[in-house]
């Protein structure tokens, strides 16, 4: 491994530690309302400020980077599965198998999900704690989010199915289970894995704007993409540059599981 | 309206002929008055605002948005006007008036030599084709529904300039219900479009999603106290435009000279930049509420609706919410905490014998003990051991409410009641409140469009739709609500002001006393005003920067 995925590795063990054992590091309660310092600026006691709550903003991206970080993966894990399932299986068997699979996630990607969302939204009990709320939301996700992803898979899938190197393994007798488990799916591995980590930041701002539709992570718990939502005050990211750091960390994180992926699996 | 692409350069701007000796005269000419036009660019009199959406009818009678009403008061002439500085009736067309008959009866003197915006005169004849078309029921007028309180009605004109109106049963206040019906000629009475008018500008212009043009209109009657002829600007451009942050920084560029109703949020940024164009006007009449889901039907837990029903168990919600840091933290300061169901900005209405709510997490927690509630550890149980808590739903994307319910969330977790605060798409939320009634708690605004208690009886009589905690009851449930509705109606049957008053403040005493909403803040009235406009004297009422339209105008 290069040094830089060392590195990228390292920072990566050390920031899951920081924000599973969030408590330990962040400097109030991530729901603590300091009323009389609402929109602070960065001091000793809030290093990033408050929110317009009073609420310290390192405690609150701490403990929604743990959320989003353990639930966007884990939502993205779903959505890639589903899109290997569907869309590998059905281009693999070929065919009409193939041509219904295809229509399949055509069908699925027209569909308006938006007010579907907003539509099971309204169907969900009112009274559900906000951490149930969170799952809901992720779990929402990943099983809606596979067909772009699908689709991408199928056409990789296809490809492989008709090419020489398969065509002389199944001359050479290869079971269908050894064809799939030894030749398609290692060359499907990084269509998949890209998948996945593009998927991750999708999810995470999937999230942010179904905030503020109703459907995401509710009050007082915090989220990337709750967080995230302060950017949309132009004005005051001008005079209150600390507000950029909820969007750093996103690009640092994925950046640094882009290094921690290492070159050939993002090939 | 159809757009009108020419209407800039004007008639004489026109090229008719193909002869080099027209062009030679044209062309300069052209150039002249292109050059005269830019001038009037600079110093054109055109005053710039915002609508939110684009109206859904220029037919005064049948303006029901926002958009369509604010149209409908700047090109409007109408009998009576709601001075919106002084919130008081004054005369427009009609000179003076007259109600007699146990208020059955209104009759008007009309003003003479007034014409309209092409030059026809007004006369009674009128009046009487307009205000029969809001009569209408087949027109389903919403400025004639008032009106039809009345039940029949016979309208007619007495000579040129006398008109009188005979009601079946009296309208209490009816004076103001004129403010809102604007005459059109009598050959466009129910059908009309804001082009022909008695109002100070008419429409000139519409192009959809983009701007409702207003012209003078050259006939207007009002003159100012030099004997000047109003209005002083040429035209009034309403942009369609929906964002907030995109309207300011058209402020700030220029291109938009009076913004009303601003968000705390973007009044902050202004004042920080130009603290001379926005301006805070103190407590409108617009509030914001809470309420609890008392209706008996509703597919809520029976424990919930005991707890909801109780006047105690309100009462102690009231007392252990900050109304102070709402109206501080949620509205950035620029909110006052509710005294009751008027805002202190009804200067007449308004009950100043009611007290502040105090903030008393004490005197909460013993309101609930005597309710049966304890407090154990740090949750609040009733007497059945139920933990307390439930959802609280409000609109999504509206920022102060949704700071309010963050607010609100940790004020009750002081006296151990968890909220399950959910911020819903609008639709979701009426479906829950107007049909399914499957919700705990809801907060919301209210907008009070008319001053006169009348505007609300749709909330608070017992058997209103919109009387949100428990709507459509068949008789009053509670012996209050049969007293509010009593004073509701002793208040309507009467023409007497003062006795009008002590019946309203009865019921508002209640309401105090009772809590079926929570009063929880009146919002400030926040506007900008760009140094460029003169004569800008904002009000709390709508429209709250230009409701003297026609004594504004711009600097040269």
């Amino acid at each position: 491994m290069s040094r830089a995925r060392w590195i990228a590795v390292g920072l990566l063990i050390a920031l899951f530690v920081l924000v599973l054992f969030a408590g330990a590091f962040a400097p109030a309660p991530y729901a603590k309302q300091f009323r009389n310092d609402t929109d602070h600026r960065p001091s000793e006691q809030f290093p990033l400020g408050t929110d317009e709550l009073g609420r310290d903003r390192l405690s609150r991206l701490l403990y929604g980077m743990r959320i989003s970080l353990l639930l966007a993966p884990a939502a993205a894990l779903i959505s890639t599965a589903l899109a290997a399932l569907i869309g590998g299986a059905g281009a693999y068997m070929g065919g009409a198998w193939d041509r219904a699979t295809g229509m399949f996630i055509d069908l699925f990607l027209s569909l308006p999900w938006l007010f579907l969302l907003l539509t099971l939204r309204a169907l969900l009990p009112l009274d559900i704690p906000a951490v149930t709320s969170v799952v809901v939301t992720f779990a929402l996700l990943g099983i809606l989010g596979w067909a772009a992803s699908a689709r991408i898979v199928a056409a990789s899938v296809r490809s492989i199915r008709t090419s020489e190197f398969l065509l002389q393994a199944r001359a050479a007798g290869c079971k269908p289970s050894r064809l799939l488990l030894r030749h398609v799916l290692p060359n499907v591995k990084p269509i998949l894995l890209a998948q996945f980590w593009i998927s991750v930041p999708l999810f995470i701002l999937t999230e942010a704007n179904l905030g503020m539709l109703g459907l995401g992570v509710t009050e007082p718990l915090p989220s990337w993409g709750n967080l995230l939502r302060e950017l949309e005050n132009y004005t005051a990211l001008r005079h209150s540059p600390w507000l950029w750091v909820p969007l750093l960390s996103l690009v640092m994180v994925v950046s640094l599981f882009q290094f921690a992926l290492g070159a050939e699996e993002r090939a | 309206m159809k757009a009108s692409g020419h209407r800039v350069i004007g008639p004489s701007g026109e090229v008719s002929g193909p002869t080099l000796l027209a062009l030679l005269i044209v062309i300069p000419l052209a150039l002249a008055l292109g050059g005269c036009t830019h001038r009037s660019a600079d110093n054109s009199g055109e005053l710039r605002v915002t609508i939110k959406t684009d109206p859904k009818t220029l037919n005064p009678l049948m303006a029901e948005e926002d958009a369509s009403d604010r149209i409908r008061y700047l090109t409007g002439g109408v009998l009576i006007r709601v001075n919106r500085k002084q919130q008081e009736n004054q005369g427009e067309l009609a000179e003076n008036w007259n109600v007699d008959e146990g208020g059955r009866r209104i009759t008007f003197n009309l003003r003479a030599g007034v014409k309209f915006s092409d030059g026809s005169d007004f006369s009674a004849d009128d009046v009487v084709a307009t205000v029969k078309a809001a009569l209408d029921p087949s027109l389903h007028s919403p400025k004639g529904d008032p009106l039809r309180a009345g039940g029949k009605a016979d309208v007619r004109a007495l000579d040129r300039n006398r008109v009188v109106i005979t009601f079946e049963h009296p309208i209490a206040g009816i004076e103001r219900l004129f403010d809102e019906i604007a005459i059109s000629p009598a050959r466009m009475a129910g059908k009309a479009d804001s082009s022909v008018v008695l109002g100070a500008f008419s429409v000139a212009e519409q192009r959809a999603g983009e701007y409702v043009l207003l012209k003078r209109n050259p006939y207007y009657w009002k003159k100012d106290s030099a004997g000047h002829q109003l209005p002083y600007l040429n035209a009034i451009r309403m942009y369609v435009l929906s964002n907030r942050d995109t309207e300011l920084i058209r402020f700030r560029q220029g291109d938009i000279h009076l913004i009303d109703s601003l968000p705390p949020d973007l009044y902050e940024q202004l004042h920080s930049d130009d603290p001379g164009a926005a301006r805070d006007l103190g407590p409108s009449i617009e509030s914001e509420q809470l309420w609890f889901n008392e209706v008996a039907k509703a597919p809520i837990p029976a424990y919930k609706k005991a707890w909801f029903r109780s006047r105690n168990f309100r009462r102690a919600i009231s007392s252990a919410i900050n109304r102070a840091d709402l109206a501080r933290v949620a509205f950035r300061g620029h909110a006052t905490p509710s005294v009751g169901l008027l805002s202190p900005a009804n200067k007449f209405w308004f009950d100043k014998n009611l007290r502040p709510i105090a903030y008393d997490t004490n005197a909460a927690l013993e309101l609930l003990k005597q309710d049966g509630f304890s407090k154990i550890g740090d949750t609040l149980k009733d007497r059945g051991g139920n933990p307390v808590s439930f959802s609280l739903i409000t609109n999504a994307g509206n920022k102060q409410r949704e700071r309010m319910g963050s607010l609100i969330q940790q004020d009750l977790q002081q006296i151990g009641i968890t909220v399950n605060f959910v911020p819903l798409d609008f639709p979701s939320i009426a479906e829950r409140i107007m049909k399914t009634y499957d919700y705990d708690a809801c907060m919301l605004g209210l907008t009070n469009v008319d001053l006169d208690p009348n505007g609300q009886v749709n909330v608070w009589m017992s058997s209103a739709d919109l009387h949100q905690w428990n709507p459509q009851q068949k008789t009053p449930e509670t012996e209050w609500e049969a007293q509010i509705d009593k004073y509701l109606r002793a208040q309507a049957a009467t023409l007497n002001r003062p006795e009008r008053k002590a019946d309203f403040d009865k019921v508002q005493e209640i309401v105090a006393d009772e809590d079926p909403m929570l009063y929880l803040v009146d919002k400030n009235a926040l506007v900008a005003v760009s140094p460029k406009v003169k004569n800008a004297d904002p009000v709390v009422l709508t429209p709250q920067t230009y409701w003297n339209a026609e004594y504004l105008s711009l600097e040269k």
